[in-house]
């Protein structure tokens, strides 16, 4: 019989910091901590008192990755509390500004996180010049990640903290050259992505604990708009959300965990693929073809194929948006604070977003609050590391243990330095 | 048969303290043009973004990103410097501390929200930037840091540390 702590002090080849304590009494897992290690930076209290139209631009630096996602999050909460419908060309910017975001943010985790697991290297930078699929993914990684950043650069001005969206729209717009050269570069990486959709789809990991997921649903897939489902039915408006939702300390993290009608679930790619997979473009579904009859899935390591997914739709899409539109200048559109409560709910890369602000009428924020994904899959993996555990007791060696949580927590592509800088005001010591 | 001399490889350190890792991103960003000449040129003994295996050894150039907000985290920056060569500071966080320094600005309302949590996590009462706890060679202002700055800075430092290497220099960058 097997007593032991395992502890991994800092999970590698993920965003920011976390680490993990599990404790196994006489081959029975007893305790799984899955803790977000990151200091908070207490955007929470920061905001309070700030005026409205500073929000996005501050919020925006809670991550550096999804730091699009949050900003356009923002922005919507902003217009519904200063009563701002923004208009339709506004609104396509915005999609493609998501697009540029999933497609870059996607093959980062995709390529150099987690495919050194598939492949058994250390790291991508590490995978042979000399072996032809190996040369290929490290010319593909690349590829598809520079196409990502144009397209981000191009509509929003910049990969990470972007100047181009705002309050009321956007205070620059794509030139014809701009958007030869995207459509250039889109087209050219699709090949890379349809090997990229091959290696997850092929991958040999899988770890299915049945389990509820959520995620916002559009009527064409995307990520802005929409009403939020789960795998119940339950449908949900966006100014609603809050309310379904379960706070839980967990007091060894420094983030904030949550429940949905008392259950762990997840959200993020797989969710979303779950739960709008006939929504996808349909270029991006005659490709797949029965590559989608893998979903619905709880498999969290499908996580991966529903991501590579998405970057193949955002592609599809962005092209179709591109080939389509004229951008022409248009004016800001300015709102009058008053007295409201603004929700804004978006899909970052790595799931479900929730900003909320309280406005005053002279304009500042009397105080907000923000659900981030991680937050909401942190009470999930940690009981799919319980699971997971469990199952490999007691004959494995604790490297062995060691490796396959890794790998499974890196599947979520948990992002740490979101989910650690919030805090909910009501939060007490227990 | 005459053997090829490889060059010496620049070992690199790449830290995240408090901050939101935007300069991170930005550096896989630069990485999407460059990634065949640091394979070539760097040796990463430590950079958890991107390997699992990582070593705190001696290095040539430690970048660091990130503001400091614990004494554990001060004395894992006293330990990179130690092992340093040179150290470069990025981005706004680790130059200046804001915005992970916000809260030394906090009204009383907003810190006894927070002082709680403080205690619980035993942050230090200030986040410090990363000049007021280690003497710094070079750095990188932003939020995030400017790519072609960042490579500028690179290619000083490889520069120096390749006086007696064959390698040549980095493409980019621009004044």
């Amino acid at each position: 019989m097997h007593t032991f702590d395992l502890s991994l002090d800092r999970i590698t080849k993920v965003e920011g910091s976390a680490s993990l304590t599990v404790r196994v009494v006489d081959d029975k897992v007893e305790e799984v901590h899955f803790s977000i290690a990151d200091f908070k930076r207490f955007y929470t209290q920061a905001m309070q008192g700030k005026p409205i139209i500073a929000l996005p631009q501050l919020l925006a630096r809670i991550c550096g990755t999804c730091s699009n996602a949050h900003l356009l999050c923002s922005i919507e909460a902003s217009e519904r509390a200063l009563g701002i419908t923004p208009t339709p060309q506004t609104n396509l910017l915005r999609v493609l500004t998501m697009y540029g975001l999933m497609i870059r943010d996607h093959a980062l985790h995709l390529y150099l996180f987690s495919m050194p697991d598939v492949f058994g290297r250390d790291s991508f930078l590490d995978f042979d010049e000399n072996d032809p699929v190996q040369h290929q993914l490290l010319h593909d990684a690349f590829e598809i990640k520079a196409a990502g950043n144009f397209l981000a650069t191009l509509i929003a001005g910049r990969s990470v903290h972007a100047p181009y969206p705002m309050i009321g729209g956007f205070s620059h717009f794509p030139d014809a050259a701009g958007i030869k050269e995207a459509l250039t570069k889109l087209e050219a990486i699709r090949p890379a992505v349809l090997r990229l959709i091959d290696v997850w789809k092929d991958a040999p990991f899988h770890f299915d604990r049945k389990t509820n997921f959520m995620a916002l649903v559009p009527e064409r897939y995307g990520f802005l708009n929409g009403k939020i489902c789960d795998n119940k039915g339950c449908l949900i408006e966006e100014q609603e959300l809050r309310t379904h939702l379960e706070r839980v300390v967990l007091p060894y993290s420094q983030a904030s965990a949550y429940k949905h009608e008392g259950e762990s679930y997840m959200v993020g790619s797989l969710a979303r693929i779950n739960l709008a997979k006939d929504r996808l473009h349909p270029k991006t579904r005659e490709t797949l073809g029965k590559t989608l009859d893998l979903f619905p899935s709880t498999d969290i390591f499908q996580n991966n194929l529903a991501q590579a997914i998405e970057i193949l739709h955002s592609v599809d899409d962005a092209q179709e948006i591109l080939l389509n539109t004229q951008f022409n200048p248009e004016p800001i559109i300015k709102g009058t604070p008053q007295e409201s409560v603004g929700v804004g709910v978006v899909e970052a890369p790595r799931g479900t977003l929730y900003h909320k602000y309280h406005l005053h009428p002279d304009g500042n924020v009397v105080e907000g609050e923000i659900v981030v994904p991680t937050g909401q899959n942190q009470i999930n993996i940690e009981e799919d590391i319980h699971q997971l555990v469990q199952n490999l007791l007691p004959d494995t060696p604790k490297e062995t243990i060691t490796l396959e949580i890794e790998k499974l927590i890196r599947a979520y592509d948990p992002c740490m330095s979101c989910a650690a800088h919030f805090l909910k005001i009501d939060w007490r010591e227990e | 048969m005459i053997k090829e001399t490889q060059p010496k490889k620049i070992r690199i350190g790449w830290f995240s303290f408090s901050c939101c890792e935007d300069n991170t991103v930005v550096m896989t960003e630069v990485m999407n043009d460059h990634w065949q000449e640091w394979k070539k040129l760097f040796d990463f003994r430590h950079a958890r973004v991107l390997k699992s295996v990582n070593t705190l050894d001696e290095m040539d150039i430690a970048f660091v990103e990130g503001a400091i907000a614990s004494d554990k985290q001060a004395q894992e920056l006293k330990e990179i410097r130690r092992l340093s060569k040179k150290l470069v500071a990025v981005g706004a966080c680790a130059v200046m501390g804001m915005p992970s320094a916000q809260r030394n600005y906090f009204n009383e309302n907003q810190q006894k929200q927070v002082e709680f949590l403080l205690a619980r996590f035993s942050a230090l009462p200030k986040v410090l930037k990363v000049s007021e706890v280690v003497p710094i060679d070079a750095e990188i202002p932003g939020c995030p840091m400017d790519p072609n700055d960042f490579l500028n800075k690179v290619n000083a430092l490889v520069a120096e540390f390749q006086v007696d290497s064959a390698s040549p220099p980095l493409a980019g960058g621009k004044s």
